[in-house]
């Protein structure tokens, strides 16, 4: 697998129905970025003139589908509807999407992510590791601080929201030579802690709720990601913090910290630094280090 | 007014006919699992068919009327009791100040739906009063209900009157053995021959594991291509890149044990999808207990439609009976 994969064509989608009330459309079997854009490009047109009778747009990594009332817009309009958005986005290479880079800090090796891992080791691949250690040794990285440095270095991509509210899912911003690759556990454990940082096959994770899970672990951010409630400052407009497209940087912090930001957010204070910046699809293919480079000048700047 | 929770049941839940727009970050519809019987109930007692009320499963609630109310229960099969006295499904009844209104055990069905003239008075939560669990959102502060719950009634309108009944030919049959109607599609290219065959001639049967977000069935082994698995998909032949799931669709991990999607459906995942229920069948679903033997019968998108138009018309008479 080359660098190419993540800058060139995607073919042409493959639309199925999910019954009478879901029309499903898949850009590619793979994850790339083509794919993904090219979805996020239709996904955006949708919104723009979205018709009467759509209930659900929801975008997901290589696909996205369109949940509908078919009542209101018959399922053959609405497919020629997406079939002509599609050739209008063409392979959507000067796709801009309008969105903001967040920064979530993040307490690598954890207590409470270590505790949890511990109590599921049999369900695990390597029992005598933890998910750092063995997340480490197989992408070929000397220890857990090399691993955690690769992890933390370059932006990530919430290329689905969902699984549970809230759950952004999250693609390395990276040649793909050099995303990390994790299988999920053997059989799912029954427990995470909330806000857990999770990686699984190719994507990252963080847990918006505590619950059942197989992604490995790798650390625990102190800052909610939602909210059902609405009681802090960033949830006032809405439970769920991330929105399909946002982009994400982790920044690692030590316990003093976590412990203040932890503090901050059972005082109903605090809220996650985000920027609002415009992601060229093009300008990142050719040459995605220096753009991720300005991605983060664009999260500093106060 | 108000109901005190005296007990609160196997898992009770408020749920009116759910909320839209937020499945693009993983927030599901919710709301009645079976749609027709919890519309029936709410115009029984002259409320709109979105009006909150209680879903309650297997084992009904106990619970103490603080004023006199006019009542509702549809659904599953089961024994409305006043202060220990039978009342009529169906049937629109009183509740005397100070009456218990409790339940026998349920005969058919999974689920049944108890509506209070002027409907449950709960915060609205993103367009809903649905309890969503997973999410701890909406209902009574996003759980089942407690011993000790007091629930607020809203006002009544006019039309709450006790003796309203549906007609016998509007009330849904209740089977052990049922036919599931489904349109294949989204991932069923990954099954073999073999395995689509065995999907749709197996008689798959309910297990335990049948809850709001999803109903998994036991019975065969479907058999999937082996392929080279594309990037991001997990190694297993039943792996896809995490993509969106439909609300009904029938998900097998591993190539064994089906999964259908309902109304708390977790949004997006792994697992290939091969099929989905139609929407005129996903009450059929809701009232399957475990044991149910289910077979899943493929149609075409046009007979689904057919089969919606055929529900709507029954809706429809529904509340032109009850109107």
């Amino acid at each position: 697998m080359s660098a190419a994969s993540e800058t060139g064509t995607v073919g042409r989608a493959r639309y199925s129905w999910g019954a009478d009330e879901h029309l499903f459309v898949e850009m590619s079997e793979e994850m790339s970025l083509p794919a993904y854009f090219k979805a996020m490009a239709i996904v955006t047109a949708l919104r723009d003139r979205r018709p009467d009778g759509v209930l659900d747009i929801c975008p997901a990594n290589a696909a996205y589908q369109v949940r509908f009332d078919p009542d209101v817009l018959a399922p053959a309009d609405l497919e020629g509807l997406l079939r002509g958005l599609e050739a209008e986005v063409g392979d959507a290479h000067d796709f801009k999407l309008e969105t903001r880079i967040v920064e979530i800090p993040v307490l690598y090796d954890d207590p409470w992510t270590n505790e949890t891992l511990m109590k599921f080791r049999d369900r695990h691949q390597d029992p005598n590791a933890t998910d750092l250690e063995y997340a480490a040794r197989i992408n070929g990285f000397a220890d857990k601080a090399a691993f955690i440095e690769a992890h933390a270095a370059s932006p990530w991509m919430a290329s689905m929201v969902g699984f549970v509210a809230g759950l952004p899912f999250l693609y390395q911003l990276v040649p793909r030579e050099r995303q990390l690759e994790v299988p999920k556990y053997v059989r799912p454990r029954t427990d995470t802690p909330k806000q857990t940082i999770g990686h699984g096959g190719c994507f990252g994770c963080i847990y918006s709720v505590r619950g059942a899970g197989g992604y490995q672990m790798f650390g625990i951010t102190p800052s909610p990601i939602y909210d059902p409630r609405q009681e802090l400052p960033d949830f006032e407009d809405f439970v769920c913090f991330f929105e399909p497209g946002d982009i994400v940087k982790f920044e690692p912090i030590d316990r003093d910290r976590y412990d203040e930001l932890l503090a901050d957010a059972e005082a109903g204070r605090g809220s996650i630094r985000r920027r609002a910046v415009t992601f060229d699809f093009e300008a990142f293919s050719a040459d995605s280090d220096a753009y991720n480079a300005r991605l983060l000048e664009v999260l500093r700047v106060d | 007014m108000s109901i005190e929770v005296v007990k609160p049941g196997l898992s009770t839940t408020v749920q009116d006919r759910g909320r839209e727009g937020y499945y693009h970050v993983g927030v599901p519809p919710s709301g009645a699992l079976d749609q027709f019987s919890s519309t029936a109930a709410n115009l029984l007692v002259g409320n709109d068919a979105d009006a909150a009320g209680l879903e309650c499963t297997f084992l009904g609630p106990e619970l103490r009327f603080a004023e006199a109310a006019v009542v509702a229960v549809c659904g599953a099969d089961i024994e409305p009791r006043v202060d220990g006295e039978a009342q009529a499904a169906w049937t629109s009844f009183e509740v005397p100040e100070g009456a218990t209104l409790g339940f026998g055990h349920v005969r058919a069905g999974a689920r049944a739906y108890i509506a209070v003239a002027g409907g449950l008075d709960l915060p609205v939560a993103l367009g809903s009063r649905s309890t969503y669990l997973l999410g701890g959102l909406g209902g009574l502060a996003g759980r089942a209900l407690k011993a000790g719950d007091e629930l607020l009634v809203g006002t009544a309108v006019g039309g709450a009157e006790a003796g309203r009944s549906v007609p016998d030919p509007l009330r849904p049959a209740l089977a052990k053995e049922l036919e599931v109607r489904v349109v294949m599609g989204l991932y069923d290219h990954l099954l073999t021959d073999e395995g689509r065959r065995t999907f749709l001639d197996t008689t798959w049967t309910l297990t335990p594991v049948a809850d709001r977000v999803g109903f998994r069935y036991r019975g065969a082994q479907l058999a999937m291509l082996e392929r080279e698995q594309p990037f991001g998909a997990g190694s297993d032949p039943s792996n896809i890149v995490d993509a969106p799931y439909p609300i009904g669709s029938i998900q097998v991990p591993g190539g064994v044990e089906p999964i259908v999607l309902h109304r708390d459906a977790v949004s997006g995942g792994g697992y290939a999808m091969i099929a989905t229920v139609i929407s005129a069948d996903m009450d059929t679903v809701a009232q399957s207990a475990p044991g149910a033997q289910t077979r899943f019968v493929s149609v075409e998108l046009d007979a689904a439609m057919a089969a919606r138009h055929e529900r709507n018309d029954r809706l429809h008479r529904l509340a032109t009976e009850l109107g």
